[in-house]
């Protein structure tokens, strides 16, 4: 009992001593990129005033950020629907994912026939599947939403497949001793398992997603993020293309960092500590 | 805390075997099928384990010790011959969770407590709700020595301490047998002799049948009743040696003339086959 004691204040002794080391490494780990960021963007300034780059080929960040300013509603009314569109697309695709990835582990000839197809699916450039979606779908919300689901589909098939296998065969042998019934199994073992997995999948599928619904807006659509580009592109408007893009990367950055604090909250006992992080 | 649940656990659920054998292992044999070839891992195994009796399987590393124990806990089936524990089938055995399980790695889920660990059988199947506990998971952390340590991740606890959590899991359903495959293989060699005081402290309180598999001749002395000797694969029955040393047993023993003798013969006994 005593020795338990010991062992106890010895582990949390390492766990106390690690910890002003990480706050330090956190601040470094924020302040460094910060710089390299704010460097990049004086580094791009000077040359476009350096050598008088005409404005329509490349505009300066200041340039870049005064439409930022001026325009931002134009900028919020078209950001809008594609974040819908993102939103749609990323939940449909993920969820229609993640319920075939289950239906793998729990039937052979299920997996067997259907995930030489995804691959195929997975195969085919999503510009060619884009246009046949929309002559399918329509021009509509719907047809976004379809060319974001798929494009965002495929990587979470894939993890959580491997995530639901990646069961400790031990864990399975427990399981099987304590008579558990495949839904136990699939409820007490796989499904945490696989949490992880997925959601490094679904930290993908954020970017995806909006990429899916901006090729999507490209197709068919006069509104949208992906329509704006377009517009801006074809008028030479690039200060407001490159302030188009700027949204573009904030909105995936946000769900980027909205998935990544979910992750946090429902995987607690991934940051616990030490030998079991990987 | 020695004294915890010590008389609870005999009482309840009585079950028709008592009395006769716990376990009877009856001309087992068993083939795995490698490279489209049967491997013999088994061979002609028969051995009689009698109830509250702890025995140690010895032998070399991969001759088929811990398929012999996954035979008796039905995770595996065997190729000829019988398994009988406590008067049925391995199967039923397990269904009634007359067995309880101790593998090599703690084999714990890192998102429950060490609590939550320990109670994860009462929960599958509902059997905490069918069934009255004769301890309570936190009574069995308590059994472990693990008092305190009942919210902590098993992340935050040591390979020993992992592996306690997994022993009072085994116990949580209150089995007749327990069957531990060798359960502190990987545990340095501090820890493991503190763990085997502790198992049989536990054991004496628990009182139910051990089969505890170890390729540590030291082990297999100081812990059991009876040791079963097996060759290497296919593995058969060397020897089966009693220990003749008093329990309670003390770690002086070791020193002991008489626990020479048997870790010499044991030695002799796996360098014969």
């Amino acid at each position: 009992m005593t020795a338990t004691g010991r062992v106890a204040a010895h582990d949390e002794g390492a766990v106390l001593a690690t910890r002003p080391r990480r706050r330090e490494s956190r601040l470094r780990r924020l302040l460094v990129p910060t710089l390299a960021v704010l460097g990049m963007l004086a580094a791009w300034q000077a040359i476009v005033v350096g050598f008088r780059v005409p404005r329509f080929i490349a505009p300066s960040p200041l340039q870049v950020l005064e439409v930022l300013r001026t325009q931002h509603d134009l900028l919020l009314d078209n950001a809008w629907p594609t974040l819908l569109e993102t939103l749609a697309g990323f939940a449909v695709g993920n969820v229609i994912a993640v319920l075939i990835a289950i239906g793998f582990v729990h039937n052979r000839v299920f997996r067997q026939s259907v995930y030489p197809l995804a691959v195929t699916l997975r195969t085919l450039p999503i510009v060619a599947i884009s246009p046949i979606i929309v002559l399918m779908l329509g021009l509509g919300f719907t047809s976004k939403v379809a060319i974001a689901a798929l494009i965002t589909f495929f990587p979470t098939l894939v993890n959580m497949a491997d995530g639901l296998d990646s069961v400790d065969p031990q864990a399975l042998e427990l399981m099987h001793v304590l008579s558990a019934s495949r839904w136990e199994i699939f409820r007490y073992l796989r499904w945490p398992t696989s949490l992880p997995y997925l959601f490094s999948a679904l930290r993908i599928a954020t970017t995806a997603a909006l990429l899916g619904a901006i090729i999507a807006e490209w197709i068919g659509s006069n509104r949208g993020l992906g329509y704006l580009i377009l517009a801006a592109t074809y008028d030479y408007r690039t200060p407001l293309l490159y302030a188009t893009m700027a949204v573009a990367s904030g909105l995936a950055l946000a769900l980027f960092g909205l998935v990544s604090l979910i992750e946090r909250y429902a995987i607690p006992w991934r940051q616990t500590s030490g030998p079991s992080e990987s | 805390m020695e004294a915890l649940p010590a008389r609870d656990r005999r009482a309840p659920g009585a079950l028709a075997g008592d009395g006769g054998p716990a376990i009877v292992v009856d001309q087992v044999h068993m083939a795995f099928e490698q490279h489209g070839r049967p491997l013999h891992v088994l061979s002609d195994v028969s051995l009689t384990v009698r109830q509250g009796e702890f025995i140690a399987l010895l032998g070399p590393s991969g001759c088929g010790k811990s398929t012999l124990l996954r035979l008796v806990a039905d995770i595996l089936q065997p190729t000829r011959g019988a398994i009988t524990v406590l008067g049925r089938t391995p199967a039923e055995a397990r269904r009634e969770r007359a067995l309880g399980f101790v593998f090599q790695q703690p084999v714990l889920l890192p998102w429950l407590s060490a609590e939550e660990n320990v109670a994860l059988p009462l929960r599958i199947g509902g059997w905490g709700r069918r069934h009255a506990p004769a301890a309570t998971p936190a009574e069995l952390l308590q059994l472990v020595g693990l008092d305190g340590f009942n919210r902590a991740r098993p992340a935050q606890l040591s390979g020993g301490m992992q592996q306690r959590v997994s022993i009072a899991r085994a116990l949580v359903s209150n089995p007749k047998i327990l069957l531990m495959d060798e359960p502190f293989g990987a545990l340095d060699a501090i820890t493991r002799d503190r763990l085997n005081e502790e198992l049989l402290r536990i054991w004496s309180a628990v009182r139910c049948t051990v089969l505890f598999v170890t390729h540590s001749i030291t082990e297999a002395v100081y812990l059991p009743n009876r040791v079963v000797v097996l060759s290497p694969r296919p593995a058969r029955i060397q020897r089966i040696v009693e220990i003749d040393l008093p329990y309670p047993r003390q770690p002086a023993m070791k020193d002991t003339p008489r626990f020479t003798e048997h870790t010499s013969a044991l030695r002799a006994a796996l360098e014969e086959a």
